[in-house]
């Protein structure tokens, strides 16, 4: 180990590498390129990998949306073509049945599956807004942005009370920018409500920024829906398989509505878990792929090294003969030449992961923060980094293995003849 | 300080196997100025090969220092090779990105002297030589006779027990060969061992004691009658 500390040796090492400047470049270049490309692939599905991250984590991802429609089937003596209702009690059910839910929220809304939104006055201002009555525990599946204030909470709901949370868009279109909407009252479908909270677009909401939630019960009773719901989101468990909830839940549901169990369009569902999944997916897909190719490439990179050195050491073959005549050891010749091969990857492996750096830093600057792309903060991490470079190391001093073994398995007399 | 007995060496040839050498026994004593004559292929390269530690026989005993040489690995010879023997070769054989005195000091690297007594002593047997001003010129840059002397330089530095000169002059003109050859005397003369291969009668003729051989074997051995009117 001593002779890697040695001034002597690295300067032999320097020498040998002046005398074939081109050829050490290009060598150099070889592995460069495959760290290169390894570090700003790794980087870019690792931005890929947050920007998605991003777009989803207002979500809870392991989730099913399901709504009611009309059977298909005739059963039980009920013609086909009968509207069913979803209903508070299902919601019950489904939750105590199914034990891979983690909680159910049941929705609903004026304005967006067919009928007129709601009407909201203020002052003089009038204008039609989507109307959503909701639980606190929509917070858990679909996050909401608030701006100002609260969300609704359990005491709202107990005492159907007359609040509501607006969104940004009807900040700006019903009051004056110096005007505070917190405290403030609305007339909505024709009662007062005060508002509690303004609230922002999360990015993947159906609400967006042009509604007003109030307390689920108020809806109810303001409405007259009775025990109906609109439709309800199960988020389930994050290990369970989401495709089995979303059938349970139906099988339950088809039981509780006297449905034929073979009736598929009675309910209506989006498994998001299942897009989602398909999402992970690719970018697992896209991840392998990166370290396939990055590997392979750094691989190619060392190999050409190996066989360059192997090339170095033919042409040296007399200087091998004379330092042995000399007194140099084959662990000396050997040293020297894994060494140099070392030094090789090293240098050019750190050099890669640096123009690798700059390249992501630049990407981040032109393509992160857009609109439209998942594309997030696109790093590799340091251990990997540092994982990549011993590997390069074990790898170049493993292909040195083989020119160093070349030069020393020749005799010194053949070495010398070797003009 | 050279013994050999009874000493073999054949090489392979195809199928077939060459004898070169055939029991040859010879014996030089520290001090002696030898030289080894031969035409080509009567065997003489070979012996200066296994002198050399360069290559092994196969048959025979040969005693280096008075350690007999056998079981030989390539590290236990690149030791003996660096502490006790100092090689001359026709071609020179300097490392030719290296100045005269960096190509000097190597076996002193090789011994595990540190860098800067190394370019000390490097120097010295530059100065020896009367290469001195020299000492920084790449050997692409030096005459045929200046190359020479830096290799019997370089022979020198680790103070071997012999110095080998594999045909010293045979790249050299006559005028050159004799300062070459002028050179090995006075090291001899100051007590080193000189064991000198050759074609040649007039380089044979300056040394002390000429052993003829051919087709691998000695066939003649006897001192030189120098003329006293020098």
């Amino acid at each position: 180990m001593k002779f890697i500390f040695d001034s002597d040796v690295w300067q032999e090492i320097f020498g040998s590498i002046k005398k074939s400047k081109l050829r050490t470049a290009i060598t150099i270049i070889g592995v460069l390129w495959g760290i290169f490309l390894f570090i700003t692939l790794l980087g870019a599905a690792r931005g890929m990998e947050n920007g998605f991250d991003k777009e989803f984590k207002n979500l809870a991802t392991n989730s099913i949306f399901l709504w009611a429609q009309s059977t298909s089937m005739p059963n039980k003596g009920f013609q086909r073509g009968r509207q069913l209702r979803l209903k508070r009690q299902d919601v019950e059910a489904i939750n105590k049945q199914v034990p891979e839910i983690a909680f159910v929220v049941p929705r609903d809304v004026q304005g967006v599956f067919g009928g007129p939104p709601a009407k909201v006055k203020r002052k003089t201002n009038s204008k039609t807004y989507k109307l959503f009555g909701d639980y606190p525990t929509l917070d858990n599946v679909n996050k909401v942005k608030i701006l100002a204030g609260r969300f609704i909470n359990v005491n709202d709901i107990d005492n159907e009370k007359k609040i509501c949370i607006i969104g940004e868009k009807v900040v700006d279109e019903l009051f004056e920018i110096d005007e505070k909407p917190v405290g403030d009252y609305l007339e909505i479908n024709g009662s007062f409500f005060q508002i509690v909270g303004t609230y922002k677009d999360n990015g993947n909401s159906f609400e967006g920024d042009d509604s007003i939630y109030i307390p689920f019960s108020t809806f109810r009773k303001i409405n007259n829906t009775g025990d109906n719901i609109g439709w309800m989101v199960i988020a389930a468990h994050k290990e369970a398989d989401i495709l089995k909830v979303e059938k349970d839940v139906k099988t339950i549901l088809r039981r509780r509505h006297n449905v034929h169990q073979e009736d598929e369009r009675a309910f209506g569902s989006f498994n998001f878990g299942e897009m989602f999944a398909k999402i992970t997916g690719f970018v697992k897909g896209i991840k392998f792929l990166t370290w396939f190719v990055g590997i392979s490439t750094l691989i190619a990179g060392v190999i050409a090294i190996g066989s360059i050195l192997l090339i170095t050491v033919k042409e040296r073959t007399n200087e091998i003969g004379i330092r042995r005549a000399l007194g140099a050891t084959p662990s000396n010749i050997k040293g020297q030449i894994v060494l140099e091969s070392v030094f090789l990857t090293l240098v050019a492996g750190i050099l890669g992961i640096i123009f690798g750096g700059l390249v992501l830093i630049i990407i981040n600057s032109t393509l992160a923060g857009g609109d439209g792309f998942p594309f997030v903060n696109p790093t590799v991490n340091i251990p990997i980094a540092i994982g990549a470079v011993f590997a390069l190391v074990t790898f170049g001093s493993l292909i040195g293995m083989i020119p160093a073994q070349r030069a020393v398995s020749i005799r010194p007399i053949e070495a010398l003849r070797d003009e | 300080m050279i013994k050999i007995e009874n000493l073999h060496k054949s090489y392979p040839m195809g199928k077939e196997s060459l004898h070169v050498l055939k029991g040859l026994n010879l014996h030089i004593k520290e001090g002696e100025f030898v030289s080894i004559m031969g035409a080509s292929g009567s065997g003489k390269s070979t012996l200066l090969n296994i002198v050399g530690l360069l290559d092994i026989h196969d048959e025979g005993a040969y005693y280096l220092n008075g350690q007999l040489i056998e079981k030989l690995d390539e590290k236990k010879a690149a030791v003996l090779r660096n502490k006790f023997l100092g090689f001359v070769f026709q071609s020179f054989n300097l490392i030719a990105y290296k100045t005269a005195l960096e190509n000097v000091a190597l076996p002193l690297y090789y011994k595990g002297v540190g860098r800067k007594e190394r370019q000390e002593i490097a120097m010295q047997y530059l100065d020896k030589v009367e290469l001195k001003d020299w000492a920084n010129h790449l050997p692409g840059e030096l005459s045929g006779g200046q190359k020479q002397r830096v290799a019997i330089a370089r022979a020198l530095v680790t103070q071997p027990k012999v110095v080998l000169a594999d045909e010293p002059t045979g790249a050299l003109d006559s005028t050159t060969s004799n300062s070459v050859m002028e050179l090995l005397k006075e090291i001899n003369r100051e007590g080193m061992t000189v064991f000198v291969i050759t074609h040649e009668e007039e380089i044979a003729n300056d040394t002390d004691r000429i052993v003829r051989l051919r087709d691998g074997v000695i066939i003649s051995d006897e001192k030189v009658k120098k003329n006293i009117n020098v």
